[in-house]
């Protein structure tokens, strides 16, 4: 297949490195200032390196890539809330010239899924979207695997820095400022952590979990989902849990048409209980009791092998 | 809600004990050698049923199994076992507050909880590693009625907010939850 990567941040620029060994070619890369087009394949390390010292990854514009012979379209810009511009725009053109799009951007899915869909269905392209939904981990397969009338609800760790200040602070019995100082310095939190640790990001997730499971019958939108946050969390708080063989955790929940996100108690050794940065899914399927899914949740090669499952998918 | 027959539940067993030395104790190893995990006790020694006895109210976890076979040893042990199992059993809650747990006055926190909902707080631990004036927590036990948890819950969210209070409610659904 060839592909047209959009965004060139951590999984834009992995999905680059990692296509040939999927023997896909990419045709074209773009970042919000510059891109590089060529239909026999780019040379991914010269544009990488150039992304590097210029600050460019090459000498065409973004909308020549958008523009150029593709067969998929990979959307990694970075996830914007509301209009979701402008990924939305990005994969409105794809599907209008009838070509399949595979997402990592949350926005589009979680913001806007009806309008998605409906360009979905007028086109000859498909859209899919795994890598929005935890990383690495086959959510969004799996629910489709089972056929999402058979999943009855879905709930998980959804956010990996959220997850990391929780477990430290349980580890080391510190309060949530202190544990959040040493996850920036990691780089496990980002300067401004409010996305993850107010639950935004879970939340998203588990809008698109929503979408999914609902098939068109309702569409949601992060105005749909009750969310809270875990920077109110004292450090006494899970020494008490601690002290009950319990532990918190943010949990994402989808049941019933709600979708939550907040700090839950759950048994210390419950499988939702992950350490680190490590995600987890669990899915209530109609016929086989409980199914859990874990692994890495975010990273470049983790959420590019997400986009590369997709794009094989669509072969 | 999947696997029912793993997951633990409270229990309520009233049991009539002749009032002998060690009587007590020789009531609750059944329980813990079945597999229960005892909550609490309520003994009411100054009051004896019209037969004599002492009424022993034990609260306890355990899996549906196992409370069975709770009762059996129970019954075998000759305890009165007054009654056990569905009528009486409760489901228990734990959830944890933080904020200014003290200041807005645990207590009436607490009583209102009881109030608002006839659920009963049946463990409370408190931990204020920088003092009382500073934030808190605590960790309430409450047993409830089953079917009752959301209703619970509800008010619990209600009480917190007006003491703008953080509440960490457990998990209810799924396998290990």
């Amino acid at each position: 297949m060839k592909l047209a990567i959009v965004g060139a941040g951590a999984v834009g620029t992995s999905v680059a490195e990692l296509a040939s060994t999927y023997d896909h070619t990419v045709t074209a890369i773009a970042d919000s200032k510059s891109a590089a087009v060529d239909p026999a394949g780019i040379d991914i390390a010269a544009t990488l390196s150039n992304k590097k010292s210029d600050g460019v990854v090459g000498a065409r514009s973004p909308a020549d890539a958008l523009e150029s012979d593709y067969d998929v379209l990979v959307e990694a810009t970075p996830t914007t809330l509301g209009d979701a511009q402008p990924g939305f725009g990005h994969v409105r053109t794809a599907l209008e010239r009838d070509r399949h799009v595979v997402l990592a951007n949350k926005g589009p899915v979680a913001e806007r899924f009806g309008e998605l869909s409906e360009l979905a269905a007028a086109s000859e392209g498909s859209i899919r979207f795994e890598a929005t939904v935890g990383g690495a981990i086959p959510v969004l397969s799996t629910i489709e695997d089972f056929g999402p009338n058979h999943i009855t609800a879905a709930r998980g760790v959804l956010n990996g820095t959220a997850n990391f200040i929780l477990t430290r602070m349980a580890a080391e019995g510190l309060d949530y400022d202190h544990v959040l100082a040493e996850a920036q310095d990691l780089g496990v939190a980002e300067a401004d952590p409010t996305f993850d640790v107010e639950g935004t990001d879970a939340a998203l997730k588990c809008v698109i979990i929503a979408n999914v499971l609902a098939q068109g019958e309702t569409t949601y939108t992060l105005e749909d989902a009750t969310v809270e946050g875990i920077s109110e969390i004292p450090g006494s708080a899970l020494e008490l849990a601690s002290e009950d063989g319990r532990t918190i955790r943010l949990i994402g929940e989808v049941a019933g048409g709600d979708v939550r996100v907040s700090p839950r108690l759950v048994p210390e050794n419950a499988a939702l209980a992950v350490s680190g940065t490590r995600n987890i899914v669990q899915l209530d399927t109609e016929h086989a009791g409980v199914l859990n899914v874990s692994g890495r949740g975010a990273g470049g090669p983790e959420t590019a092998t997400a986009v590369l499952a997709d794009v094989g998918r669509l072969e | 809600m999947s696997d029912s027959t793993d997951e633990v539940r409270a229990y309520t067993v009233r049991l009539e004990l002749v009032d002998e030395p060690g009587e007590l104790l020789r009531a609750l190893h059944p329980i813990a050698d079945n597999g229960g995990n005892l909550l609490s006790i309520f003994h009411e020694r100054g009051n004896l049923t019209p037969r004599g006895h002492i009424p022993v109210e034990v609260d306890l976890e355990a899996t549906p199994e196992r409370f069975d076979g709770i009762v059996d040893a129970l019954k075998e042990a000759d305890f009165n076992v007054i009654e056990a199992g569905a009528e009486q059993y409760s489901a228990t809650l734990t959830i944890v507050l933080s904020g200014h747990i003290v200041e807005t006055d645990l207590s009436d926190t607490l009583s209102r909880i009881h109030e608002g909902t006839n659920a009963t707080v049946t463990d409370l631990s408190l931990a204020a590693p920088q003092g009382a004036e500073d934030v808190s927590s605590a960790r309430v036990r409450l047993a409830t009625e089953e079917g009752a948890t959301e209703e619970t819950l509800d008010s619990v969210r209600t009480i917190a907010e007006e003491k703008d209070l953080t509440v960490v409610e457990p998990l209810l659904g799924g396998a290990d939850a």
